[in-house]
């Protein structure tokens, strides 16, 4: 049986009374790349921002059902919880946001928030997370530049960076590519490939071929519903559901 | 010349005009005060406090005890009142409050901004008296604290509402509560506009007279204890200048004060620089 990291029953999501998820139930494998794809406004950040108890910092969200991560219904915790739930969670948005301060501190901040490093220990795992997002060789020299200063494919990899450095299981991805340059793109692309062998990858995208790229499994989200879930291999040769296949060839968008 | 480019024109000349009296007023009034004040303006003035002088003779001695004064009341007032501020301003946010309420106290500051400094002067001098103290720093202080309380308040206020949200999400994302969140993301994000709200209150501080006319009272000596009145520059320009042949002399001193003013704005923009550099657009 396969393992799964996240799994959520009755979802349903309303933002100032309008329903945007309704009755999700969907399964996300461990350690696997997991695309969310949809048309634009078909609630895939929504569904992201559920996972990480993010969306509750809007006002007038209603949600019901359950989100298991782990096994445990993370809808049940405590607010005092929530920033634990959340560190088990990175999320990288589509456009990206350094922290106000240097580069160094980007990455160290979450050291300093949740663990009692010293200098030497917290230098060295900057280095670790800048080295595993393939940014270390274009900052070491400038460590304590601001962050602002890099470019958006950089700061998109420090985001990265940052999120890693906490150490979560899951990395949730905001459609990261969709402000970015071809090549910074295909950077983060194969990132994400690389980091799924440590972390459980959810990417929300709207574009087909990059889902097709880097996908080990698919959720096809249409107007706030799951219209079929599965394997990549199934879902892009074999799909069941006359919208797949219509999404598949076209047809809507 | 059709209707589309005479309103362009038509526009473009009302926008220059209102610089030009903008800018017009700032030069005037600065070269009013300079060309009266220059004949009084020398070291005496800042070194000295006031001396009496034979009648027929212009007020003698320098404004120390003012200038010692105003800064003993509006920097004390103006942290006070920044300490507050923070605290209010970022308990507004949604982070921590429905907006149905914090908009409610958004009205309610926005409506003691608009309260004129003379009621809140009155308002802790009835206070003053009914628990039996005098004029004095402290009671000035307080009066001043509050004048500025909504003025700095709704400034960070706003800087701190103009904080992506993105970024906000980016902290929570990694594990921030929402104290750390705010105290070390968003306060560095909006630290230009909060310290702009505190230059606004520091500003109005020391410049107002009519909250601390009868709270600090007046003083022509050093005051040497927070329970001494003291005169402050805004009051001894006006005791200058109701003074026989006083007029040049609170020119001087008004000189003085816009100096003060001046200083205090290109520090703080110089601060500001060092800090700018982080912030994400």
């Amino acid at each position: 049986m396969e393992n799964y990291q996240i799994e959520t029953k009755n979802l349903n999501v309303q933002i100032q009374k309008n329903s945007i998820l309704k009755n999700i139930n969907i399964k996300i494998p461990a350690k696997q790349l997991t695309a969310v794809i949809g048309p634009s406004g078909c609630g895939k950040t929504t569904l992201l921002k559920s996972f990480n108890r993010l969306l509750e910092i809007q006002d007038e969200v209603n949600i019901s059902g359950q989100i298991l991560v782990d096994g445990e219904n993370i809808l049940d915790r405590k607010a005092s919880e929530i920033p634990d739930i959340r560190k088990k969670m990175g999320l990288i948005s589509q456009k990206p946001y350094p922290l106000p301060m240097s580069i160094f501190e980007n990455v160290a901040y979450g050291l300093r928030i949740h663990h009692n490093k010293n200098a030497k220990e917290l230098a060295e795992a900057v280095q670790y997370c800048l080295e595993e997002v393939g940014l270390w060789n274009e900052v070491k020299n400038r460590l304590h530049d601001p962050a602002s200063r890099l470019s958006v494919g950089q700061q998109q990899r420090l985001c990265l960076a940052r999120a890693i450095a906490v150490q979560p299981e899951v990395l949730l991805c905001d459609e990261p590519t969709s402000a970015l340059d071809p090549i910074a793109a295909q950077q983060i692309e194969k990132l994400l490939l690389k980091l799924k062998k440590e972390y459980t990858v959810i990417l929300v995208t709207h574009t087909l071929r990059q889902a097709k790229r880097v996908a080990d499994y698919v959720i096809f989200l249409y107007f706030g519903m799951v219209i079929e879930q599965g394997t990549a291999d199934e879902f892009f040769n074999n799909p069941k559901n006359p919208e797949t296949k219509a999404y598949l060839s076209g047809e809507i968008s | 010349m059709n209707r589309r480019t005479l309103e362009e024109r038509l526009f473009k000349i009302l926008m220059v005009g209102s610089v030009c009296i903008v800018i017009g007023s700032l030069v005037v009034i600065f070269g009013l005060v300079v060309i009266n004040g220059a004949s009084s303006l020398s070291i005496e003035m800042i070194t000295q406090t006031p001396r009496p002088s034979v009648p027929g003779d212009p007020p003698g001695g320098g404004i120390l005890n003012a200038i010692v004064g105003s800064l003993l009341l509006a920097l004390p007032a103006t942290g006070f009142a920044s300490l507050i501020g923070i605290g209010i301003a970022l308990f507004l946010q949604n982070d921590f409050l429905h907006p149905r309420y914090s908009d409610i106290i958004r009205f309610m500051l926005d409506v003691l901004w608009g309260i004129p400094s003379i009621i809140y002067g009155i308002f802790c001098l009835m206070i003053m008296i009914s628990i039996g103290m005098s004029s004095s720093i402290l009671v000035g202080m307080i009066a001043l604290t509050l004048l500025e309380i909504p003025i700095i308040t709704r400034s960070m206020d706003e800087a701190i509402k103009m904080v992506p949200k993105g970024l906000k999400e980016g902290a929570y994302s990694l594990g921030s509560t929402k104290i750390e969140t705010a105290f070390r993301v968003i306060r560095r994000q909006a630290f230009p506009g909060i310290l702009a709200g505190i230059l606004l209150g520091l500003g109005r501080g020391i410049g107002d007279a009519a909250s601390i006319l009868f709270t600090a009272g007046f003083s022509n000596r050093l005051p040497t204890s927070l329970f001494d009145s003291t005169a402050t520059l805004p009051t001894m320009i006006y005791n200058l200048y109701s003074t026989p042949l006083g007029q040049s002399k609170a020119f001087a001193a008004a000189f003085i004060l816009l100096m003060i003013v001046l200083i205090v704005s290109v520090l703080s923009r110089l601060l500001t620089r060092r800090f700018k550099k982080h912030i994400i657009k």
